[in-house]
């Protein structure tokens, strides 16, 4: 069957399954070298770590650097530090917010918890948020622009492409709720 | 062999640097060095977003800060650590200036979206 196929059809093949294939072989993380950002000229390249060296070991995830970064530090996978130096304790706040303002999808719940393990109160409030609950004004569009929420999730945190990570809460449950059905 | 054929055959650009990586290069090009390359996951494996971020001054915002070498070299920014005690020392160009040439500023890194990566 194989043989039959012109020379140029089964260049195409191979072309095809290369373009496809290899990124899959080579792993989820490329090393440096080949990632286009690095120049693969540079004679100390190989002395930076290559991503998949760490990234690999941590658990997964299916977006982002691929890596489930909250269950990483709270399983003690990773100990990042607090400070420069020395290791404060840290002010953890394990308060959600619930976002109603989002139509027929499901409503938005804001964990505080995961927030407060990374970054300071400061770091959000009150300069991309205010502080009392629903005064700020939040649009997917605006965070589809990098504002708000979008200042990390689609830039460093996981991507906005992970829509039911946010909008997690269905409707139908608070109406199961009021309605007394479990 | 497989580098070389990856190289050449996708065709997805800087798509395939990591999530989050920030190329800043305000100066460098002009100056005739490679651009920086800042890798965010190597970062948050060993410090938790609030030390650059709160600590250090960086705003959460790939072009708002103004990093000068001779900040750096002062202790400000990236030399609150790469001073040669916590991290490597600014004599190692070639570590942090590791970015192919004429490489735009901005994050970088599949899953970017329209908004932040095209800052």
């Amino acid at each position: 069957m194989y043989k039959r196929l012109t020379a140029w059809t089964r260049y195409t093949l191979w072309l095809v399954c290369t373009v496809f294939l290899l990124p899959v072989l080579a792993g989820d993380w490329l090393p440096l070298k080949i990632d286009q950002l690095h120049d693969p000229d540079n004679p100390a390249l190989g002395l930076l770590q290559n991503p998949g060296d760490a990234l690999s070991r941590l658990p997964a995830d299916n977006a982002g650097n691929e890596v489930d970064w909250i269950r990483a530090l709270e399983n003690g996978y990773i100990r990042p530090r607090s400070e420069l130096h020395g290791d404060k304790q840290v002010e953890i706040l394990d308060s959600d917010i619930l976002m109603n303002k989002t139509g027929s999808i499901p409503r938005v719940r804001f964990p505080h918890k995961p927030h407060t393990q990374w970054l300071d109160c400061e770091n959000c409030h009150e300069k991309l948020f205010k502080s009392q609950a629903g005064a700020t004004p939040i649009t997917m569009g605006k965070i589809l622009e990098g504002e708000y929420c979008g200042v990390c999730h689609g830039a460093v945190a996981f991507p906005l492409t992970e829509c039911n990570r946010c909008h997690s809460v269905p409707w139908e449950d608070e109406a199961s709720v009021q309605a007394g059905v479990p | 062999m497989m580098s070389l054929l990856i190289s050449v055959l996708v065709p997805y650009g800087p798509g395939l640097a990591e999530y989050a990586d920030v190329v800043l290069n305000r100066e460098s090009d002009k100056a005739g060095v490679r651009p920086v390359i800042f890798p965010h996951w190597f970062h948050r494996v060993r410090y938790q977003c609030r030390v650059c971020h709160s600590e250090l001054g960086f705003e959460m915002r790939a072009g708002a800060n103004l990093v000068t070498m001779q900040d750096i070299t002062d202790g400000q920014f990236c030399g609150a650590c790469h001073d040669g005690e916590i991290a490597w020392s600014t004599e190692n160009c070639d570590l942090c200036h590791s970015a192919l040439p004429g490489t735009a500023a901005g994050i970088r890194g599949g899953h970017e979206t329209l908004g932040p990566g095209n800052w």
